[in-house]
């Protein structure tokens, strides 16, 4: 595919470094539905493969923290191109929603608001999909701890006091090491004697 | 009296069928405990009478927050969370998830260790397709089919214990190249395997593909057209099924699949029973490729050569100095991968399993998603559902082939 044509048929897509050499580019979120337009009826890109986002961290001194990486693929071309979009807002992280476009943008759009907390304008239902609905975190965003933190069990849990309680791995070395050093099994794992 | 004018049912003014009570439906939850769901999914179903009017697929009952994890382990330490993807092919994950590793850090596997991959990948492909069709023929009624898919996929599983020492969760893969070479004999038992496999493939083919019970219940069920299944974003056999002939291993050829002959089976129209015939047709080829690179198998190592990549040999790093540090590097620090992001799709049993990795160097990932084939399978339910009878779920969830391990991640 010719890559002057892409960039002059739409010239804010700017080239994005790709080490897999895959067409990569980057696009600015008010023109992505544009661009996935233009790509799926002219340059035969018929599928949306894949929504990954991206949280570049919170204590990224200047430029956007959220985004999202588009990966399309062409049944007829037997190529993928990747777009990425990057959140004007850091406090509140928005992208244009391409389930006009493909169907299958509906639960990875969902799953991106689940896990990372962005928001897709247009999207027709945007629950959570994989956490449970009024779960009060995104996991997946830097600043949400490996071990986990402390939330309110799903409603029909309510009052339900034999439900499972949620006990944070411990930390030390990674999730799921042991802490080293001491004699005693209950204080290497401490979740195996836990008073539940 | 029926009041035609106050009718809510989405199907009625379709002129699809007339019930007695049009416009009245109940609502029935199905699973996330129900043998035929395959595993913890959950449908969210509306029936008027017996027929379908919506369905909501709801899941996450398996979510155990793999992405997350992957950005606090290395990478090797990674590869046994990617067996908990879909278990049933344990062995594509690793190797895909690698693969995409490898992409990133422009290596390139030793011809001996890609030969080995192709020979895991396309074993497991046969595992996973057995079982996936051996729950389909029980669950359009076949038991006896059940077990003879159950009695071939067995002898896979004993060949992976004596390959990796385990029979489900295999961790095989490593970056640069395989956690250790095939054992002695080894290829000469999956020969074995393979001669025996051919004929009782005929049989498992003979009993249940002209069954006129199995073909009743198949035929034109979960009709996905061409069109529709791009924009669902299908990959791999279910794909195939509807008639397109994207296979990743001919279209964007991996591991050196370029290299094997072999053809990509594809359907006509797209319903359950040419998901039943491409997965069936697809382990024959499988076995094919299987025997070409045993035929092939290349002589050399099977690990590259870059201390800061792969671990050194055992007996190096007992001895040496230099071998020590790196094999101490390397298991604490994780392979070195240079910045950058990469992203890598595998043609799996389920279909295209991707990984996208994004590095900030070093051996840890500071992002991978994985875009997982069954969770893009389960999102096109609301849309095929509509319209069937209650017991076709059973055989259209049958004929998608999913595993809720791999959605939920």
């Amino acid at each position: 595919m010719d890559r002057k044509k892409i960039s002059s048929a739409m010239p804010y897509l700017k080239a994005r470094e790709a080490a897999d050499g895959m067409e990569s580019y980057d696009c600015p979120p008010d023109k992505l539905l544009e661009a996935a337009g233009i790509l799926k009826d002219e340059y035969e890109f018929q599928t949306l493969d894949d929504i990954a986002s991206i949280d570049m961290g919170p204590d990224k001194p200047s430029g956007a923290r959220f985004g999202a990486v588009y990966h399309f693929y062409s049944h007829t071309r037997k190529m993928y191109l990747r777009l990425c979009a990057m959140c004007p807002d850091n406090s509140n992280p928005k992208l244009p929603s391409l389930t006009g476009l493909y169907l299958s943008a509906d639960w990875a759009e969902r799953e991106a608001y689940d896990l990372m907390g962005i928001e897709f304008e247009g999207h027709p239902h945007l629950a959570r999909i994989l956490m449970w609905d009024g779960y009060p975190y995104h996991p997946l965003r830097k600043d949400f701890p490996l071990a986990g933190l402390p939330a309110p069990l799903p409603d029909s849990f309510d009052g339900n006091y034999d439900a499972t309680k949620v006990v944070p791995a411990p930390m030390e070395g990674g999730p799921f090491n042991a802490s080293q050093g001491d004699a005693f099994a209950e204080k290497r794992e401490p979740r195996s004697h836990a008073q539940i | 009296m029926q009041d035609f004018k106050t009718n809510t049912n989405p199907m009625a003014d379709k002129g699809g069928y007339s019930q007695g009570q049009i416009g009245e439906t109940i609502t029935m939850n199905i699973g996330p405990s129900h043998p035929s769901t395959h595993g913890v999914l959950r449908l969210k179903t509306e029936f008027d009478g017996d027929m379908i009017t919506k369905v909501e697929p709801v899941v996450g009952y398996l979510h155990r927050g793999q992405e997350k994890i992957a950005e606090n382990l290395t990478y090797n330490q990674f590869v046994p969370f990617t067996d908990r993807l879909d278990y049933l092919a344990s062995m594509c994950n690793n190797i895909a998830f690698v693969q995409c590793a490898e992409k990133l850090a422009g290596i390139d596997a030793t011809p001996r260790c890609k030969a080995v991959r192709v020979i895991c990948c396309e074993l497991s492909r046969i595992a996973s397709h057995l079982v996936g069709l051996a729950a389909y023929a029980m669950d359009a009624g076949s038991t006896t089919g059940f077990m003879y898919c159950f009695t071939q996929r067995e002898k896979i599983l004993t060949l992976f214990e004596a390959l990796t020492g385990a029979r489900m969760t295999a961790s095989f893969a490593r970056v640069g190249g395989m956690a250790r070479d095939l054992p002695d004999g080894w290829l000469g038992s999956v020969n074995v395997f393979l001669n025996q496999f051919a004929p009782a493939l005929e049989e498992i083919d003979k009993l249940i593909t002209r069954n006129r019970i199995f073909i009743e219940r198949t035929e034109g069920i979960g009709v996905v057209t061409a069109e529709q299944a791009m924009q669902y974003g299908f990959t791999g056999p279910n794909l195939r099924g509807s008639g397109i002939d994207t296979d990743l291993r001919k279209t964007n050829p991996y591991l050196g699949y370029e290299n094997y002959d072999f053809d990509v089976p594809i359907g006509t129209h797209g319903d359950a029973y040419d998901r039943w015939l491409v997965r069936l047709e697809e382990m024959r080829q499988s076995s094919r490729i299987v025997r070409q690179a045993m035929e092939k198998m290349p002589d050399g190592p099977i690990n590259i050569d870059d201390p800061k990549i792969v671990m050194p040999r055992k007996d190096k790093v007992l001895t040496s100095m230099e071998e020590l540090i790196h094999n101490f590097t390397v298991a604490t620090q994780g392979p070195d991968i240079p910045k950058g992001e990469a992203y890598f799709e595998a043609d799996n049993p389920k279909g295209a399993l991707g990984f996208y990795i994004m590095s900030m160097g070093g051996g840890v990932p500071y992002r991978v998603k994985i875009r997982a084939p069954s969770f893009v399978t389960l999102s096109a339910l609301q849309h095929i559902l509509p319209g069937h009878h209650n017991s076709d779920i059973t055989v259209v969830l049958g004929s998608l082939d999913f595993v809720l391990g791999e959605c939920d991640r």
